[in-house]
Order: C-alpha cells, then sequence, then structure tokens
C-alpha cells in the first residue's frame, strides 16, 4: 500500500519525508515525547517516543515513515521503557514538584503520570546545580533542565541569537549561557524569544507568572497528556476526538 | 467477620501533612475502622510496632532514629508503603542534600541570627543526621508508592480500598500526581 | 598566551572553524590548559559563538581550563589497574602532596585519571602533558618527583621512559608485508576504479573497527552517490580499552595506511583525507608528518599523483583530544567539524552525507592496510586467508594474564584457545577473557574452543585475559566507570543509565546489594541497549548482561543477606560527618548495616 504505516493495528497516512512522529502526530495518535517539537528540527535525544518499527527499537521523532512500517507503541512494553527514561530524567535532576511553579504544567510530570510512574525507582543523584536569576524578566533553574536542547534550538535557529548552548559530557552535560559572565542577565533575551516559550519544564521560566492558576485548574490537571499535547504547543501531538 | 487487618504508620524526615490528609479521610474513616485497627500510629500514640499486615510511612530518612524506625517497619509489615513526596524521593527536607551537613548545622546553630551562646547540639538524646537525606526506597524495599505532597484524602482512601480489596491498585488521574 | 602565538596557531589551521578542535589543542600542547581570554580569541576570530568554544573545550578530557605546569593522567585500564597502577598513583600524589583531579595550589601540577591510552602491553602508563611514558615503577615516581619540584621540562626527562615498544609477538601475511611506498599505488596505476574494486569484492575484506561491514560496498555506496566532492577519512581514533593495534601500525606500518587511504581517494575521487589520530597517540604525530611529507616529495600525495594529472590528493592529520565516543564514525565527523563529538542520527550514513554534507568514506586503520594487502597479493589470495566468511587476518591486542602480552596477527578461524597458547596463557587457570574491551563480550573458559571471526567471535581486536585470582567484579567496575566517562551524554539511556549501573555494580561490589539489584542491572542493560541514540550506548551494558549470564556466582556471593534491607548507601558511615561534627562516638552514634 502507498505511504500507509501502521501504528498499533492503526493505519495512518504520511507523506513523503515525514518521520513516524510527525504522521502519527498529523493523525492525532499520541506517541510519548520531551525533546520534540514539531515546530524545530527532530533531535532525537530523550528516547522517550522510541517505538518499534517491524520489531526494532527506533526513535519516532528521527525515523522516516516509509510505507509498509509496523509500529507498535502503546504497549506494555514501551511503556515500561518510557516510565524508566522518566524516571531517569527524574533521578538525574532535582524536580522538587511540591516546589515547581512549572508543577501542573509540565511535560515531564505529564509524561510521567501518563507512563504511571509511582516512584523515581533509582537512586537520586541530588546534583548540585545553579539557579541563575539575573534577568528581569526569566529565570533560570538548572535543576530542573532535562537537556532537550529546544531552547538551545530555539534561540539558534529562530531567534538568532545562540544565547543557549550544551557543555560537558556524560553525566556531566548541561546547559550553558552565551554571554562574558555567563548568566542569563547579560544577554539580550528577550522574554518574548522563542526560547523562553518552548521549555517543557520548569528551567526556563517567566518571572511574576507563577502559580497562575490554582491546583485542579492547572493544564495538565485537566486531563492525561495524550489528550492535552504539549505545553508548549496545546494540542499537539494529542490524539484526536471525533 | 475476617480478621482486622494491623496497620502502623509512622511520619520521618516529613511534615506531618500526609498524616492530616489520612485525618481528611474524615467520616469514611469509620468504615475503615471495620477493616483496619492501629497498631504503632500518631493516633494510637503506641510507640513500639507489634507485626503488621500493613505499614503507611511517610518522609524520607534523615538521622540514625529514622533508619532504626524504617527497619522496625520493614521487619514488622507484610507491605510497607512510601507515602507523600518525601519518602519517594526526599521532597523538601533533601534540599539541604546539595550542602554538607556542617554548613548546614553551623548555618543553623552558629551562624543564625539572633543566636545566643550558640552551639551545635550534640545531646545523645538527639539522633544524629545522616550525611544527605535518603527516600525510603534507597534503604528498604517498598511495596507501594504513593505519590503527592500530601496525597489527597480520596487518593489515600482509593488506595487503601483497593489494597485491602486485593485489586490492583488504579488511581483516577486527578487522583495521582506529585505536588 | 600572547597574540602573535595565538595568531600563529589560526594562521596555521587556515583561520578554519573546522580546526577549532585542532588550534585548542595546540594551545593546551604548549601552556597546558586553555584560559577564558583563549576561547574567547578564538570565539572572536572564528566569528562563532563564545559558547561554542566552551562547549568544545568542556566536552573533550584532555583539554583544560585551569593552570597547571604538569598534567599527569594515569591510563585507567583496567590491565594497568590490577598491575597497581592505583598503588603508584597514590605514591606520586603523596610525594607531590595533591589530590586526585585537583591541581596544587602552586599551579604546579595536576594528577588525573584517563581512560586507557593504549599502552596495556607496556606496563603502568601515563600521559605527561601529554606525552606517553610507559613501564612506570617507583623509581621512575621518585625520579618524576623530583624532575617536577624542579621543574625541569618535559623535554628534557629520561629520553628512555618515552620508549614504547612494538611489541610484536606473531606475524603473518600483513604484518610480514615487506612494504615499499607507493608499490601498490604504482601497481595500479592503469587500473580503473571499476578494475581495482573488482579486485577488493574478490578479496571481500570486511571493516576492522567493529561492524564488519564490507569495505567494498562501502566504497561503492561513496563513489555511487552523486556529488561534487568527496573523503576519505581514517579513523584512528582506537580508544576500546585493551586495544593498541593502530599504535604498532602507526610506528612500523603508516606508509601502508596511507597507500590504504590514497587508493580509496583514488576509487571514490576524494581529493582531501583526514587521519583522525586520537590524542592519547600525541607521540606519534611528528614521525607521521614526516612520513606524510616523504610521500609528498615521492608524488604519492599532493597534485597529480604520480604522474595521474587526474589525480590530487591531500591527507590532513586531525588530532582527537580525550574523547572515545569519536571513534563512532559520525561523532568522528562531527569532531573533524570542529564540534562537540556528539554522533549524529543514524540516517543519512557518511557515504551520502559525511563531511562537509559529501559522501564520505570512514574506515579503521587496519582495514584501509587490508585493503593495500589485498591489493599486494590479488583478490583471490587474499580471499583464501581466513574462513568463508571472514577472509584475511586480523590484528589482536592480547594484554593482562599472559606471558606475553602484545600484538598476534592471526588468519580469521583461529580459535580463542589456540590464541591463548601461542600468548603463553596458564589456560587451566583462566577466569574471563574480555573480547572487545568493555563494549564486547565475555569469554568463559566453555568460549574457548569458538573461532575468531565475524561469523562467531566477532572481534575488534583487543583481548583481555583474566586469571581465576583476579575480581572479576572489580573488572565490571572499571568497564562501567568506564563509560560513565565516554557516554557523551546526548540520549538519557546512557547519560543516566551508565551511571545507575556503575551505581549499582559498586553496591553490590560492597556487599550492600541484593536479588533486586541484580534484576535491575539486567533490566536497565536492556532498556539502554535498545533506547540509545547511538552504538556506544548501545553495547554500553554488554559487560554487564554477559557477566550476569556467565559469571552470576561473582554476584550472588558479593550480596547482602537480608532481601529487604539494602541501603545504597553505607549506613554507619553516612553519620560520620554528623560524628565528627558533634564529637560524639556513644553507641546511638553508630548504625549497623
Amino acid at each position: 500500500m502507498e505511504n500507509i504505516i501502521t501504528i498499533d493495528e492503526q493505519m495512518i497516512p504520511f507523506k513523503t519525508g515525514q518521520t513516524i512522529m510527525d504522521a502519527a502526530m498529523e493523525a492525532g495518535v499520541y506517541i510519548p515525547h520531551l525533546c520534540h517539537n514539531p515546530e524545530f528540527e527532530p533531535h532525537g535525544s530523550c528516547r522517550v517516543c522510541v517505538v518499534k518499527v517491524n520489531g526494532r527499537m527506533m526513535s519516532s521523532c528521527t525515523t522516516k515513515a516509509t510505507a509498509g512500517q509496523k509500529i507498535e507503541n502503546n504497549t506494555p512494553e514501551l511503556q515500561e521503557n518510557r516510565r524508566c527514561l522518566t524516571q531517569m530524567l527524574f533521578v538525574e535532576g532535582n524536580h522538587v514538584c511540591p516546589g515547581c511553579e512549572k508543577s501542573g504544567n509540565c511535560q515531564l510530570q505529564a509524561v510521567a503520570y501518563y507512563t504511571e510512574m509511582l516512584s523515581p525507582r533509582f537512586q537520586h543523584f541530588y546534583p548540585y546545580r545553579e539557579l541563575d536569576p539575573t534577568h528581569p524578566d526569566v529565570i533560570i533553574d538548572f535543576n530542573r533542565c532535562i537537556l532537550c536542547e529546544l531552547c538551545v534550538r530555539a534561540s539558534r535557529d529562530i531567534d538568532q541569537k545562540n544565547i543557549f548552548a550544551m557543555s560537558g559530557r556524560g553525566i556531566k552535560a548541561h546547559l550553558i549561557i552565551n554571554s562574558p559572565t555567563g548568566k542569563l542577565g547579560d544577554t539580550d533575551l528577550n522574554v518574548n524569544d522563542k526560547a523562553v516559550q518552548v521549555c517543557p519544564v520548569g528551567a526556563i521560566i517567566k518571572r511574576k507568572q507563577g502559580y497562575m492558576n490554582p491546583i485542579g485548574e492547572r493544564f495538565y490537571d485537566q486531563a492525561p497528556i495524550d489528550e492535552m499535547g504539549d505545553i508548549a504547543e496545546p494540542h499537539a501531538g494529542a490524539k484526536h476526538h471525533d | 467477620m475476617t480478621k482486622k487487618l494491623k496497620v502502623a504508620t509512622a511520619s520521618l524526615a516529613g511534615c506531618f501533612g500526609c498524616h492530616m490528609s489520612i485525618l481528611d479521610i474524615d467520616e469514611k474513616l469509620i468504615p475503615l475502622s471495620e477493616l483496619i485497627e492501629f497498631d504503632r500510629c500518631p493516633i494510637t500514640d503506641v510507640k513500639k510496632i507489634g507485626k503488621c499486615d500493613i505499614g503507611i510511612i511517610e518522609g524520607g530518612v534523615c538521622n540514625a532514629e529514622n533508619v532504626h524506625v524504617l527497619k522496625e517497619f520493614r521487619e514488622n509489615c507484610t507491605i510497607l508503603i512510601a507515602m507523600g513526596a518525601c519518602a519517594i524521593n526526599g521532597g523538601v527536607p533533601a534540599l539541604r542534600n546539595h550542602y554538607s551537613l556542617k554548613d548546614c548545622l553551623e548555618e543553623s546553630y552558629l551562624n543564625g541570627i539572633g543566636l545566643e551562646n550558640a552551639q551545635i547540639p550534640n545531646d545523645p538524646e538527639i539522633p544524629l543526621l545522616l550525611n544527605k537525606v535518603h527516600p525510603l526506597h534507597e534503604v528498604v524495599t517498598i511495596d507501594y508508592f504513593l505519590p503527592g505532597c500530601p496525597p489527597s484524602a480520596d487518593a489515600i482512601w482509593t488506595f487503601l480500598n483497593e489494597l485491602l480489596s486485593g485489586e490492583a491498585i488504579k488511581l483516577p488521574y486527578q487522583a495521582l500526581h506529585f505536588d | 598566551m600572547d597574540v602573535i602565538e595565538l595568531q600563529a596557531i589560526l594562521a596555521k589551521e587556515q583561520h578554519h572553524p573546522h580546526y577549532l578542535l585542532q588550534m585548542l589543542r595546540l594551545v593546551q600542547e604548549k601552556e597546558n590548559y586553555i584560559s577564558p581570554q583563549v576561547m574567547s580569541f578564538f570565539a572572536e576570530k572564528l566569528n562563532i559563538p563564545l559558547t561554542k568554544v566552551q562547549g568544545v573545550v568542556d566536552f573533550y578530557s584532555l583539554l583544560n581550563t585551569t593552570p597547571r605546569d604538569y598534567h599527569i593522567l594515569f591510563s585507567n585500564n583496567i590491565i594497568e589497574q590490577l598491575q597497581g597502577k592505583e598503588q603508584l598513583m597514590k605514591q606520586l600524589m603523596s610525594k607531590l602532596g595533591v589530590e586526585l583531579g585537583k591541581v596544587r595550589a602552586d599551579n604546579r601540577v595536576c594528577i588525573d585519571n584517563t581512560s586507557c591510552i593504549g599502552m596495556s602491553d607496556q606496563g603502568i602508563s601515563v600521559l605527561v602533558n601529554g606525552l606517553t611514558i610507559t613501564n612506570l615503577d617507583e623509581q621512575r615516581i621518585s625520579e618524576m618527583v623530583d624532575l617536577i619540584e624542579k621543574k625541569i621540562p618535559v623535554s628534557q626527562w629520561n629520553a628512555q621512559w618515552f620508549e614504547v615498544k612494538d611489541n610484536i609477538q606473531r606475524k603473518d601475511q600483513l604484518l610480514s608485508t615487506d612494504f615499499i611506498a607507493g608499490s601498490v599505488l604504482d601497481k595500479m596505476k592503469n587500473n580503473t576504479a571499476d578494475q581495482i574494486m573488482e579486485i577488493l569484492k574478490v578479496a571481500g575484506i570486511r571493516g576492522c573497527g567493529g561492524a564488519g561491514f564490507p569495505l567494498d560496498s562501502k566504497w561503492d555506496f561513496c563513489r555511487q552517490t552523486p556529488a561534487d566532492e568527496r573523503f576519505v577519512v581514517c579513523d584512528a581514533d582506537e580508544g576500546e580499552p585493551g586495544t593498541f593495534k593502530d599504535r604498532i601500525l602507526f610506528q612500523s606500518y603508516a606508509d601502508l595506511v596511507f597507500e590504504g587511504m590514497t587508493i580509496c581517494a583514488k576509487i571514490i575521487g576524494a581529493k582531501q583525507g583526514f587521519l583522525y589520530l586520537r590524542g592519547e597517540y600525541r607521540y606519534l604525530l611528528d614521525s607521521l608528518e614526516k612520513i606524510l611529507e616523504k610521500r609528498r616529495d615521492q608524488n604519492l600525495l599532493g597534485t597529480a599523483i604520480l604522474g595521474d594529472s587526474n589525480f590530487d590528493f591531500e591527507i590532513k592529520i586531525f588530532m582527537g583530544a580525550g574523547a572515545y565516543i569519536c571513534g563512532a564514525e559520525t561523532a568522528l565527523i562531527e569532531s573533524l567539524h570542529g564540534n562537540r563529538g556528539v554522533p549524529r542520527r543514524r540516517l543519512p550514513y557518511p557515504v551520502h552525507q559525511g563531511y562537509n554534507k559529501k559522501p564520505t568514506v570512514v574506515n579503521n586503520v587496519e582495514t584501509f592496510c587490508l585493503a593495500v594487502k589485498a591489493l599486494q597479493m590479488g583478490g583471490e589470495t587474499f580471499a583464501k586467508l581466513g574462513t568463508e566468511q571472514s577472509h584475511g587476518t586480523k590484528l589482536l591486542s592480547i594484554s593482562g594474564d599472559c606471558k606475553k602480552p602484545g600484538i598476534y596477527e592471526f588468519q580469521y578461524g583461529v580459535s580463542v584457545r589456540e590464541v591463548l597458547e601461542s600468548c603463553g596463557a596458564d589456560i587451566s587457570n583462566i577466569q574471563m577473557v574480555q573480547n572487545s574491551g568493555p563494549a564486547g563480550n565475555s569469554l568463559s573458559p566453555e568460549d574457548f574452543d569458538r573461532k575468531i571471526a565475524f561469523e562467531d567471535v566477532s572481534t575488534t581486536g583487543s583481548i583481555m585475559i583474566f586469571n581465576k585470582d583476579k575480581d572479576l567484579l572489580e573488572v565490571i567496575q572499571n568497564f562501567a566507570n568506564f563509560f560513565v566517562h565516554e557516554s557523551c551524554g546526548f540520549c538519557t539511556p546512557c547519560r543516566v543509565g551508565t551511571s545507575i549501573i556503575k551505581n549499582l555494580v559498586n553496591k553490590v561490589r560492597k556487599g550492600r546489594g541484593s536479588n533486586v539489584d541484580l534484576k535491575e542491572m539486567q533490566d536497565l542493560s536492556i532498556l539502554i541497549r535498545n533506547a540509545a541514540h547511538c552504538g556506544l550506548g548501545m553495547t554500553a551494558t554488554n559487560h554487564i548482561s554477559d557477566t550476569l549470564k556467565k559469571f552470576p556466582q561473582i554476584y550472588k556471593e558479593r550480596l547482602h543477606n537480608s532481601e529487604s534491607l539494602h541501603p545504597t548507601f553505607d549506613l554507619d558511615a553516612a553519620l560520620e560527618d554528623a560524628r565528627q561534627i558533634t564529637h560524639r562516638q556513644d553507641a546511638a552514634a553508630h548504625l549497623s548495616a
């Protein structure tokens, strides 16, 4: 058959050049993801979107759709993988949900709920990371960064400012800021920059906007992420309703 | 009528918020009490745990006494439940993990504002602090985790009912939250 | 470093942003560190963000950001560890009064670990200011302390210390080659690319880097991809702990390598080649440059090679700077662009879009040599070597418990047992043989009658032998630590998972583990293999799953006797800080496990 893939038995059409994630998003089939945002070049680092393509594990955001692919997505095995990867992200940083203004609007937390993560499972790393409050309108809290590089991509490709970049290696990999002091306050970041809008977690947050909605009325309080979609682009990637 | 299940609870490095949430179950505690009876628990004020079917622990492990209590619970309870954010990931008390114990104690007892005769307490009655705060699962095997800060009364009630009935535990979406 | 010197470095590297890592390496070589001023200088002159420079400096482990006169890196190879590297390192640290990884207050010296530097057959080895010293012993440590305290430049240290022996123990077809530079180029002079490819097809060479991809297919894919430019890259980032074959090939057979690259260039139509040499082999650089110069003089490189006006080819040596991941071909290509060595997505393949997004052949050092050998002896003769599916010979780097560590060349099809016999291992006393480094597989005595070949025991050539007196969990811990150090950090499972595995191994080793932890190690091994972005991650837990399966007892005998109490940390030690602060030593000030 021409340009059709099947995801969990469902036939999904795709256009030549689209990735499995593109096709799924367009068809309203939710594949969990954290580093992917359809506005940017696929990245493939979080690995939460790994699906089984003809029996082989592949990240759906970087794998091109080709006719006839049989894809497993919402299976116990893959959900377990995704839960495990989410748990890894939780123990790697310092994600203190009760004290985070992004709670309820956070994609990491929402994917954790979606994959029924109840515990962090592993030993916590509790790394020491700084918070950078030097910018008048934006705070960056490295404790919550999951290294999705969406801000890096947004600042480079859309804002054309190259404010964020990656440094370090392995478990010491971290985000750095392009200014003589390395501080956000010494960059030309504007609160309306794309880079400020795309953070899926509470790492880059706007000042004076925390706790705008009470518990129970926040974005992911309403429904699970497979219905709500991404926080940066509400309903992108969510499943469609008839 | 079947024998009531014995339940013990304790708060370690927590704020007792989770226990408040248990109390928030309110009138539904009455039917629940048909099924369970409390052993060691702040409600009964029993200090020493006996053989129990279920142990519920709030808070993480921050000192030597916490380790003893947790060990006793593990040894005496068939099922051990970590309840609330602190028991599960250390929560707010674990924020001190980014600093050395020495810095924390000096800040609190030596360099804080308005201290007189400042000294770090060293009375043998006071449990010694561990150099880091740990979630429960880093010390003993935990059978169930119930997240929330605190978990709502409804969540706790649903959780306990499903556990007692032997069903697979499945909280409704709104009842599962980390904050 | 003054501006004139920096300008000279810029000029030497053609002001090209792709050569940023080369520039930084030159600064490191001269000053032992890269200052913020230097980083700003390159950012400005190359017109790239400062963070790009910082990100590169911070990625490659042989680059430093704080000053020191002497930078000493001990090879963290398990073989050297078992020979007493830790003790020698501690001696040196205590005599110099330094802590691991910390620069001495007077900025004189810093001592740290680095991943295997390719000397595991040469005793305990170190890199001092980037240069290799082998066969360290207490005597050399004492003398070294003296030299450092007197601030004698490394160039004036005892030349004997810097000797690296070839250590060839067994030669077969490749190493017994009597090769005259240019002879194969000359032999092939009047052959078309198709004709040469025909010989290589018959020869049936498979890549020696690990994957065993057929050489002729790779070269065909590359030359058949329409493009105005193509590139040849020789991957000499041999970082697999326990391997050192490239070292020998460059020390004594470099012309074979360069000839192979040049033949490849002729076939695919490349004008530029790169030799990506691992930073740890800095000591080879000058002699290799000389050989390249000689080849230029002989018209074997440069324009109109051997008088063929359509055949221009140059080779640039590109130095790595301490990153195992750059042995992965797409990470290597990123590194060639002056970037952090983060592997690209699986597709497109480098033969379609590699360096500068142009079709690029990336082959292992040994593979290029085999191509030359096949052309020299003829495809059919070459194809008769080895087994049906694995033609030719393989260089094995053997180290560990055997009488004669070194390089052994065997035809494919040799049994593991024959290999072990020839190097003088005490076979009845062997516990485990680690093949292909930590990412490879762990062989138990039951595997010794298997054959070294792609269809059976496939190998990159690293063979490390461990006798029964060795603590295999110490070996496994070393391997687990290696992957934590070498993960690039891009994808979640490898970045975080390798650290979790390392902690779990440590927990079991310290006697605090339970069956739950073993199950966790098993499950995580599978998850990381399935979910990782690149080959490093996919193989980073092989040593765990292999040893859990083949040597379960080494784990089981270390488990804590309680299934429910299994702290991730030492309970009593966790009270030590508090005991010191409060000066308490009463019974309640202690915890038992």
